[in-house]
């Protein structure tokens, strides 16, 4: 028996890129399933949210990657595919940029929060090789986004960073994210929440062109607040 | 049905195939790790690996994949062995424990029962000759059981020992690093030898069983609780099913693995069936070879004797 299907095993499985899982329309529903709730059980799992992003992206992410195939600067982002590490970064460089420059503030929110860019996992369960380097490059310009919005990475500032992901992007994932990490919050972030952030969030990723357009790592020196008013991002309350 | 055969097969990437042909003459034969290829040496390696990253959820991921049911089978198992107080048992690939401390708990209540059936035909005696004889039994609950807990992965000894400490279990345990192909333990030294879920990993089976021979005393038992082949078609359709598609997504949700979960599927399936484990048990001395099929073979015991 085991020889037999050692015949059918070359062909129907082969790994479209480096980690890639091949999973079955049933395995990816279940995945989906299992991830959504281990992520809402326990919010430290950020591996489950990864998990979801990637089982439920089929539609939204094939809509990203036209929108950035569209663009002059998405389209040479999907062709350069550039990566945001540790490794590639100049930290020293980005540190002596003149405060208020996307580059130093950058290399500020870092430090300040504590978080590297090295933490991103990389997609396992996505079945289209660009497709897997549109989700990449989105986690990878997460923190970037905290930057521009003026986030830090508390819960609410988190979910201040969904809300305006899920209207950008249209990810399942975020408006889930979005939807219910505020669960977890106090009566009165709640209450900032509801009548600062979120509307300000929706207006600016309404207003704003689409981040996965922006060639960031070309863009160091630009300050903050002209990256900002040029992709279209309201100033944060 | 068709859908789990082509998906769930392990990755064969040309560079790789390259490699092992490269390195096939030196490295040895040819072994399979799940559904992959690789050399014998790649497979303890690789084997080892997986049995580290799992170690921590080993006992939780049991519980999720078998609905709870591995207990049923690993109580099933300790029934069937029916230890005696004074019973020496070399649980190897023993891992967390689990067999461990069920045959404790056996021993422990076999001992009990002993001691109230004496007792009862020593009710005539005096107070005091009831009291000296509590004295005498009182540091023996185990009657002078012991188990040995040999396994071959670190981490899986580690928190066998946490588990044990956390549950109160002290006596008559003891934690072994060790090779079930090349057990570190003399000749006829053991009254049971069990091997739980664990034949399956050992690359060389057949000197795994040479060695519990070895080390087991003449009228001693060999125990294999294993995952077997399933013979009922229907049933064996919706065993792979849930196999293929369930067990990897629950090892991605509740560990973080979803490769490992993946080569536990794939090795069952490889795991020679329930007639063929049969015959390498003989091959290696053992008399009155039997196995009993659990969950329609989901799961069997194998059970020999040394004569």
């Amino acid at each position: 028996r085991g020889g037999e299907e050692e015949e059918e095993v070359e062909e129907g499985w082969h790994q479209l890129y480096p980690g890639h899982i091949p999973t079955s329309p049933l395995q990816k529903a279940l995945l989906a399933a299992g991830s959504a709730v281990m992520a809402l059980y326990n919010p430290y799992r950020h591996d489950m949210v990864a998990v979801l992003g990637e089982t439920t992206g089929c539609l939204a992410l094939p809509n990203l990657r036209d929108k950035m195939k569209n663009h002059p600067e998405g389209y040479r982002i999907l062709q350069e595919r550039p990566r945001i590490r540790l490794s590639t970064l100049d930290m020293a460089r980005l540190r002596g940029l003149p405060d208020g420059s996307l580059g130093r503030e950058y290399v500020r929110f870092l430090e300040d929060n504590k978080v590297s860019p090295d933490t991103r996992m990389p997609p396992k369960f996505v079945d289209d090789e660009e497709l897997a380097y549109v989700i990449q490059r989105y986690r990878e310009v997460h923190d970037l986004m905290h930057t521009l919005l003026g986030m830090p990475t508390n819960m609410l500032g988190e979910v201040v960073v969904k809300w305006f992901e899920a209207v950008q992007t249209g990810l399942p994932m975020c408006v889930l994210g979005a939807a219910f990490g505020p669960v977890r919050l106090s009566a009165r972030k709640l209450q900032v929440l509801a009548t600062e952030l979120v509307p300000w969030a929706i207006r600016s990723g309404l207003n704003a062109s689409c981040i996965l357009n922006v060639y960031y790592e070309q863009r160091w020196e630009q300050p903050v607040e002209s990256l900002r008013e040029e992709i279209g991002i309201f100033p944060p309350p | 049905v068709r859908l789990c055969r082509c998906r769930c097969r392990a990755l064969l990437s040309r560079s790789a195939g390259v490699l092992r042909a490269l390195r096939g003459l030196a490295a040895g034969p040819e072994m399979h790790f799940g559904f992959q290829t690789v050399t014998e040496a790649e497979r303890r390696e690789k084997i080892y690996q997986v049995f580290e990253s799992v170690a921590k959820k080993y006992d939780v991921m049991n519980d999720s994949m078998t609905l709870g049911i591995h207990r049923v089978w690993k109580d099933i198992l300790m029934h069937k062995m029916n230890p005696s107080p004074g019973t020496l048992l070399l649980d190897v690939a023993g891992g967390t424990g689990d067999v461990a401390f069920r045959f404790i708990n056996y021993v422990r209540s076999v001992r009990e029962r002993q001691l109230q059936r004496k007792l009862k035909h020593h009710q005539n005696l005096s107070w005091q000759e009831i009291f000296d004889s509590y004295q005498k039994d009182k540091f023996n609950s185990l009657g002078d059981s012991q188990v040995v807990v040999c396994d071959i992965n670190r981490e899986m000894l580690k928190v066998g020992k946490q588990k044990a400490q956390h549950l109160g279990y002290c006596e008559g345990l003891s934690w072994v690093l060790g090779n079930a192909e090349e057990l570190p333990f003399d000749d006829d030294k053991f009254d049971v030898y069990t091997i739980a879920f664990g034949i399956r990993n050992v690359t060389r089976i057949d000197l795994a069983l040479q060695e519990a021979y070895r080390v087991l005393k003449p009228g001693g038992r060999f125990l294999c609780l294993e995952f077997s082949h399933v013979s009922n078609p229907l049933l064996s359709r919706l065993y792979d099913l849930y196999s293929f598609q369930v067990i990897p997504v629950l090892g991605e949700v509740i560990a973080g693995d979803w490769k490992s979960y993946q080569y536990l599927v794939e090795s069952i399936r490889r795991f020679p069936p329930q007639e063929e484990l049969k015959a390498m048990i003989e091959d290696a001395g053992f008399f009155r070879v039997d196995y009993e099929n659990l969950n329609f073979g989901i799961v069997a015991i194998h059970s020999g004797f040394k004569l």
